[in-house]
């Protein structure tokens, strides 16, 4: 339509666009100018080329960080996505227990990462924790479990699991919603039996939707940073060091801006490279909606 | 999701789970979700010498409500909660406020330059606040905004998602009512709040549900802006609760967690539907 005069629409796009700009667009670009500084808040900046990102480099904190991100995440999404995928599977169904339990596992999702985070804290605490005593009597070794460099970020990956199932969970669900009935009827009449079904039939005609689960995923437990920063802050021996938190540490606890900032560019550029393709799986899964 | 009652209802199996695999599934999520909700409101009615004595005991002898009381006299919770549903409310009604006539004109308007805002828009739901933090803080710190409302609430204002949401929404309402509105005399301004608004409102419902719990439960943004009491949030009065002093004392963090998560919980139960169906992309397509 035609607006009433040519400045409504700017108008009316004025204070989104001007927030965006301000607050998403502009600061990639400053964070990519004081990237080339040294400065702890303190003295005044000085211009140093590259060095911060070299420094990131040659130090293989960069690389660590990175890595440590994205192995943290794969167990994320594959631990969300499978318990997910599975309750959704086994729950869908009438009656007010299924709906209950349904319910129950997306709350996690609803409720704070404080409180997730420091709930399983007191879980797991290494005298007194519920897991922790269990452990113990199931054998395992008395050793609390995030205060092992080995275990403490799996850990926090399935305590990231815990709260993120539920998500996974109700997407599925309505992934499962659009499947024609009458196609897994015809399979069972034609004698396949509940395995058969799910290869054939439910996964196939699921996996736009598991794409979408997936890059949502992969950037939400890309941005980690609440989990570790009230269970471990990054230890036992930088084992927890996540993307987000490294930033956090660079600016806040060593004061150095510069590197806090060359670690925002990066983080930026690799959130923008998944964030690509969780388009490309959003555009899918709304296509295929449209056409169901 | 309706289900029919015909006899052919049977061979819905079709669709399902066997069911003793459902049952067996459906006791395990019980346990692995409600279990550690049950150990958090069990201990924080326990006493320090109760959660010493029996950490693993199910019930807590005596039935004490005092860990409450020490959360009540170690935080002033009645001002965080205020600061932080103040600071929530505000972004969500910020938000749908301008979202609105800002996806009207993304999805109803023609005009030079359209193309490009919604590229402004749609480049702007892929940086997290985790991206942009850095300089946001060190602007503030210039303007000697740290520590105050606005930087918890001004950032957040516009929303990307929520500016695309609405748009999205509005591309199906005719633009016959539109023109409609418009042979009747109403100013745009009366069409985008009174005519359109109202047509998408279940949109404008579940945004404001998702983007006030997110911003309830935001402990990022405001342990970064915040330095001092002042406008302090009650996830980080929380979190605090387990820094404080030597020697944790998880009765009285499990009762703080208790506090923070239950009016969300009872948020929840009331907006069940709205929540899950957002969430699970009714919304988005």
């Amino acid at each position: 339509m035609k607006p009433r005069a040519a400045w409504h629409p700017w108008a009316m796009l004025a204070p989104t666009l001007a927030l965006l700009v301000v607050f998403f667009i502009v600061p990639i670009g400053v964070a990519a100018y004081e990237s080339l500084f040294s400065w702890d808040l303190l003295t005044a900046p000085r211009y140093v080329g590259l060095d911060n990102y070299r420094a990131l480099v040659a130090r293989g904190e960069l690389l660590d960080v990175a890595l440590r991100t994205l192995g943290y995440s794969a167990l994320v999404v594959g631990g969300a996505m499978s318990s997910g995928l599975g309750l959704a599977l086994a729950l869908d169904r009438p009656g007010r227990l299924f709906a209950f339990i349904r319910a129950s596992v997306f709350s996690a999702y609803v409720i704070s990462w404080v409180a997730v985070a420091l709930l399983w804290m007191w879980m797991l605490d290494g005298d007194d924790g519920l897991v922790s005593r269990l452990l113990r009597v199931a054998g395992a070794s008395s050793s609390p479990l995030l205060g092992d460099p080995r275990w403490a970020l799996p850990v926090l990956a399935v305590i990231a699991a815990w709260k993120l199932t539920g998500y996974a969970m109700v997407v599925f669900l309505a992934g499962l919603q659009g499947i024609p009935r009458a196609l897994l009827e015809a399979a069972a009449l034609d004698g396949a039996r509940a395995w058969a079904r799910f290869r054939n039939v439910t996964w196939p005609l699921l996996k736009p939707t598991a794409a979408f689960v997936a890059t949502t995923l992969l950037a939400t437990s890309f941005q980690a940073f609440d989990v570790v920063r009230i269970t471990t802050q990054g230890g036992p021996a930088h084992s927890t060091e996540l993307f987000v938190y490294a930033i956090y540490e660079q600016i806040f606890l060593d004061l150095r801006v510069g590197r806090a900032s060359a670690l925002s560019v990066v983080f930026f550029g690799l959130l923008f490279s998944l964030a690509t393709l969780q388009l490309r799986a959003w555009r899918a899964r709304a296509s295929m909606r449209h056409a169901a | 999701m309706p289900r029919d009652a015909s006899p052919r209802a049977r061979i819905d199996w079709g669709r399902r789970a066997p069911a003793a695999l459902a049952s067996i599934a459906a006791c395990v999520a019980g346990g692995v979700w409600l279990i550690p909700y049950g150990w958090m409101i069990v201990t924080s009615f326990k006493t320090l010498p109760d959660l010493v004595a029996r950490p693993l005991s199910p019930l807590p002898r005596p039935f004490d409500p005092g860990a409450y009381r020490e959360v009540l006299s170690a935080m002033p919770v009645a001002r965080y909660m205020a600061t932080t549903i103040v600071m929530a409310g505000a972004i969500a009604a910020a938000q749908i406020a301008l979202a609105l006539p800002a996806g009207y004109a993304l999805a109803k308007l023609r005009f030079r330059g359209r193309r490009l805002a919604f590229g402004v828009v749609l480049a702007c739901l892929l940086v997290p606040a985790q991206a942009t933090f850095v300089p946001v803080f060190l602007l503030f710190a210039r303007l000697r905004w740290i520590d105050t409302m606005t930087s918890l609430v001004l950032p957040f204002a516009a929303s990307a998602l929520g500016t695309f949401l609405v748009r999205q929404a509005l591309l199906s309402v005719p633009d016959e009512i539109v023109e409609a509105a418009r042979m009747d005399g109403a100013s745009e301004w009366t069409i985008v709040y009174r005519v359109v608004g109202p047509i998408v409102r279940p949109t404008l419902v579940s945004l404001l549900l998702v983007s006030f719990v997110f911003h309830y439960n935001d402990y990022f943004w405001p342990l970064v802006m915040t330095t001092d009491d002042a406008v302090r949030t009650l996830p980080l009065g929380v979190a605090l609760l387990r820094e404080q002093g030597s020697g944790v004392r998880w009765h009285i963090v499990m009762a703080g967690n208790a506090v923070l998560s239950l009016p969300v919980l009872a948020l929840f139960a009331l907006a069940q539907k709205h929540l899950t169906r957002s969430v699970s992309g009714g919304t988005l397509t």
